[in-house]
């Protein structure tokens, strides 16, 4: 029983091997380029404007909204990289439909991979915000006794990304997968519309989680101006 | 009995327990979340955008938990190194 797109090698050659997770990661990777370099070919600023740039307008101002309404003041400074995360894992989890296809979201490497830029990006955000002091001096709120445990749950929060995503992702190829072999056509299929759901909310969770982490290292930490004494 | 029984029993029995026991709180939580939410809907529907979104991020979070001991009942079951220790040692006796 195939647990990962990892077990499924397309291509080996000694130490290297070709195998679905990287096959379907990039796969993706030139639906997504390749598609959004087509569209945007021929932007137009007027009323008259192809369907396809209507649909990436409306994409790309929600994810804008989307973060803006999590608390980050200027969303294009983070709409690229929040942006890629919701798309990657979303096309991710739509393409199941396609026969063959095994979301690479389904294999732990995928998702650690995932968190752990999302790990990376959170203190380079706060960075950029705040100041590197300023940044710094946040993990020891509200009292310095609590630093080990900041750490710990920026540690535990990474993880907990990238399990919640593998999980929910192997859990619906493998219930898919177990179904197919003991009852007939129907139940598979609704079940299959099920992991489409899931996928599609895991994919908002994803980003939605991530976006929160920015909202809370790139809080600034200024101080009220005081009101004019009134004499 | 021998060590492979005692390690195949375990396992079974441990995977069909983490999985049974594991879902009773996530449920039991999301249902008291998602009650709120329905009644703090109730009161200030104009916020409903913000409740929804911070329901199913809580949601989220507290199906993680449900995830965890999902995945350890999937390790048990087909990627069990204990059992795959053994089955290696079984087959090795079988084949000298």
């Amino acid at each position: 029983m195939r647990l990962s797109p990892d077990q499924m090698i397309f291509w080996q050659h000694g130490f290297f091997k070709l195998n679905g997770t990287i096959v379907f990661t990039w796969g993706l990777m030139l639906v997504l380029a390749v598609g959004s370099k087509l569209i945007t070919r021929k932007l137009s600023t007027g009323m008259n404007r192809s369907r396809w740039q209507n649909l990436l307008e409306i994409v790309v101002t929600g994810i804008e909204k989307q973060i803006e309404d999590v608390g980050l003041k200027h969303p294009e400074k983070y709409v690229g990289f929040l942006g890629t995360l919701f798309l990657f894992v979303a096309l991710a989890a739509l393409c199941t439909v396609i026969p063959g296809f095994e979301p690479p979201t389904g294999s732990l490497s995928t998702t650690a991979a995932l968190a752990l830029s999302v790990f990376v990006a959170v203190p380079l955000f706060g960075i950029e915000e705040q100041g590197l002091w300023s940044y710094l001096k946040s993990y020891a709120e509200p009292t310095v006794i609590m630093l080990p445990f900041n750490i710990i749950s920026e540690l535990s929060r990474t993880l907990a990304l990238a399990v919640r995503l593998f999980g929910n992702m192997m859990s619906g190829v493998m219930i898919i997968g177990i179904l197919l072999t003991i009852t007939p056509f129907l139940f598979p299929i609704v079940m299959t519309v099920l992991g489409l759901l899931t996928g599609m909310v895991q994919a908002y969770i994803f980003s939605i989680l991530a976006a929160v982490y920015i909202a809370a290292a790139a809080r600034t930490h200024k101080p009220k101006p005081e009101p004019a004494p009134t004499t | 009995m021998d060590s492979m029984t005692i390690i195949a029993v375990a396992s079974i029995v441990t995977a069909g327990l983490t999985i049974a026991m594991g879902s009773i709180g996530p449920a039991l939580g999301e249902g008291r979340a998602v009650a709120t939410a329905l009644s703090s809907l109730a009161q200030q529907p104009d916020a409903s955008a913000t409740i929804t979104r911070t329901l199913f991020v809580g949601l989220a979070m507290i199906e993680s938990i449900a995830i965890y001991c999902f995945v350890v009942s999937m390790i048990l079951i087909f990627a069990n190194p204990f059992w795959n220790h053994v089955i290696a040692g079984a087959a090795q006796a079988a084949g000298k």
